[in-house]
């Protein structure tokens, strides 16, 4: 059994202009102590399935659909209270910008012993030991003295590994990360990461992590998801997504990765913008900024559908498959030959 | 800390000079003589002469500026009215008292009031609550203070009885002519008062508090404390209203001080001898040491309770350190 399945989720908001479909039949599954990384561009719906699988998505005028097992149990339609119960103890979020997630009134010791406390029954003392264990493991600097400290008194990167610590303080099952690095610079994004990767191999947590940058991913997803306009277009292990794309967008991801010596003047990119959720295209969701585009893509849509040879490595595009090879040898050479 | 202290009370040394000297240059430009009217009827030019000797009003205006000054710091004096020669300070120290008791039980109603609708309407926006709460706003932002003291005190007090018209009772046990006293006559007479106040003030603070908590609803921190596991009445409490509600302290404290000056419209309503009506009848009377010490009173409640707020600011929100 896997630690959590989804399938065929729909998270959809009534908006005064209609109704918003910001997941729409997204099915997807995480294992014990695996890493799934999921990838796209802004408003793709990577947060909101995340936040509809907390259970955080604002209750009025937001319809669910679909299944979301958690070791087993529905936790899609189950009562808040129990849903409560699991937040914060089997499943945690870090979210995308330390520098507003941490209440500013209250020092980072109080708030990390408000986690433990809401979950465990111990005493003050015992939560307060547990947090600064945990302070201690994200690798803040004399974590004695800076537990009782404000959030403002720490840079970025510092308030992110209290998050983390935060999250990580009752021993969670899965780590829900919602683009834990892009508010940070750069090598900083590389200390949380590598910071998150070694706290999965002590703690042994499953981690669901978002992001749009598939340099993220390549550095530490065991399985990849892309998501587009609110669907899955390919999925597959991280291996075979790098490499033997199948989809034109991913191929546009990875062709709109900064390169040091690429002989470019400009970036590459994807041309045009997401499509609106409220009134997607019809057929093929991408088709209206694809390159590859023929007419049956502008009539039909897709559906997702494994690779020939390999029944893990699903991908959502009309093209041919001898065509897909081709065109994906074609970037991965280039790209290779730029570095 | 300290140096902050001291630093804010030079500014407010500046300040209050500041206030005094214009009310003094306004006093001096305004084209009566309160002379004429301390000299009886018909007074001769030698009589109108010597009373503006006896009132001190003969002198250069910055003379009378410095003795003022002179009285007032080395003697905590605020000489003595024009208008029947009592000590400024007794009319201040009678006046006082009723335009704070008008302005504490005022506060504390309308905070009764606001606290609630204002945080019930922000977490069920659009609901029934929070559209008659807006209606609520709207008429008590748009109402002014006499239009709400002639309503209440014609329906309440009047039609209805079940309160006093107008009028004052003081705190304590009945003063020598006085016909009523006591706590409860107090706070029977001051019902209406209190009322007339909250509403003005409720509709503002309901609508500040229902924006504050609706933006503290949004924030990123509230969302981590439900990731948490937070059941919803502690993030409401802990985590919400704990942020939403520090703008809210500003605004009390600095409300505060400026309604102690004197609630006008209020007092003038209900005849309540506070500062306001005092102020009034006072500038009537061309009565410059009296309006005087109302202006010195009111400006050191403004310092004063601008100063609380910054020092309870500091303590309640880690981020801010007075230096």
């Amino acid at each position: 059994m896997s630690l959590l399945e989804v399938s065929d989720l729909k998270t959809h908001f009534r908006t005064d202009d209609g109704i918003v479909k910001a997941v729409d039949g997204v099915s997807f599954s995480v294992e014990k102590g695996q890493t799934l990384g999921i990838v796209g561009e802004s408003g793709c719906g990577k947060s909101v399935t995340c936040l509809t699988i907390m259970g955080l998505n604002p209750k009025v005028n937001t319809i669910s659909s679909g299944e979301v097992l958690f070791k087993g149990e529905d936790i899609l339609h189950t009562s808040a209270s129990k849903l409560r119960q699991l937040r914060g103890d089997e499943v945690a979020m870090i979210f995308q910008d330390p520098m507003t997630s941490l209440n500013p009134v209250y020092t980072i010791g109080a708030q990390l012993v408000e986690a433990v406390l809401l979950h465990r029954d111990v005493t003050k003392k015992q939560a307060r030991s547990r947090a600064l264990e945990l302070l201690k493991a994200v690798g803040i600097p004399r974590a004695e003295r800076r537990i009782d400290d404000y959030p403002h008194q720490f840079s970025g990167g510092m308030r992110q590994r209290v998050m983390i610590a935060m999250a990580l303080v009752n021993d969670p099952d899965l780590l829900i990360a919602d683009e834990p690095t892009t508010a940070l610079d750069v090598t900083t994004q590389a200390q949380i990461l590598e910071l998150m990767m070694r706290l999965q191999e002590d703690f042994g947590s499953a981690i669901m992590i978002i992001t749009h940058d598939l340099g993220v991913v390549a550095e530490i997803a065991d399985d990849v998801i892309v998501m587009y306009a609110a669907q899955i277009v390919e999925q597959g292990s991280a291996n075979t997504i790098f490499k033997r794309p199948h989809h034109p967008y991913t191929w546009g991801l990875l062709g709109s990765l900064p390169r040091l010596n690429a002989d470019v003047e400009r970036l590459v990119q994807i041309k045009g913008q997401p499509p609106s959720l409220l009134n997607p295209p019809r057929g093929c969701r991408f088709h209206p900024r694809c390159p590859y585009v023929f007419n049956i893509c502008k009539e039909q849509e897709p559906r997702l559908l494994p690779v020939s040879d390999q029944g893990e490595h699903l991908q959502r595009c009309h093209l041919d498959e001898e065509t897909k090879d081709r065109e994906a040898q074609k970037l991965l050479a280039g790209m290779m030959a730029e570095a | 800390m300290i140096r902050y202290i001291i630093r804010r009370l030079l500014w407010a040394v500046v300040l209050f000079i500041a206030v005094t000297v214009v009310t003094y240059i306004i006093f001096f430009i305004i084209p009566a003589d309160p002379a004429r009217a301390v000299a009886g009827k018909n007074p001769t030019p030698e009589m109108i002469l010597r009373a503006r000797h006896y009132l001190g009003i003969d002198k250069p205006v910055y003379i009378q500026y410095l003795r003022f000054l002179d009285r007032l710091v080395i003697h905590q004096d605020l000489g003595r009215s024009f208008a029947n020669r009592e000590s400024v300070n007794t009319e201040v120290g009678k006046a006082a008292p009723v335009t704070a008791s008008l302005v504490f039980g005022g506060a504390i109603a309308w905070m009764m009031i606001a606290l609630p609708i204002g945080i019930l309407s922000a977490l069920r926006p659009r609901s029934l609550l929070d559209r008659a709460s807006m209606t609520f706003v709207l008429i008590g932002v748009s109402a002014h203070p006499i239009w709400i003291g002639l309503i209440f005190s014609y329906f309440f007090g009047f039609k209805w009885g079940i309160t006093p018209i107008s009028g004052y009772c003081d705190f304590i046990n009945p003063a020598a002519g006085a016909d009523c006293g006591g706590p409860v006559q107090w706070a029977y007479h001051m019902i209406l008062p209190w009322m007339t106040f909250a509403v003005l003030f409720a509709a503002l603070y309901v609508r500040m508090i229902r924006a504050n908590v609706l933006e503290a609803l949004n924030e990123d921190y509230v969302r981590t404390a439900r990731a948490k596991g937070a059941p919803e009445g502690r993030v409401v409490r802990v985590h919400v209203l704990r942020n939403a509600l520090l703008p809210v302290v500003t605004m009390l404290g600095m409300d505060i001080g400026l309604a102690l000056g004197g609630a006008v419209f209020t007092e003038t309503i209900y005849s309540l001898p506070g500062l306001g009506r005092t102020a009034v009848q006072a500038l009537n009377a061309l009565d410059l040491p009296t309006v005087e010490g109302i202006v010195v009173f009111s400006t050191l409640a403004i310092i004063v309770f601008n100063l609380i707020v910054d020092l309870l600011y500091a303590w309640i929100d880690p981020r801010i350190r007075l230096a």
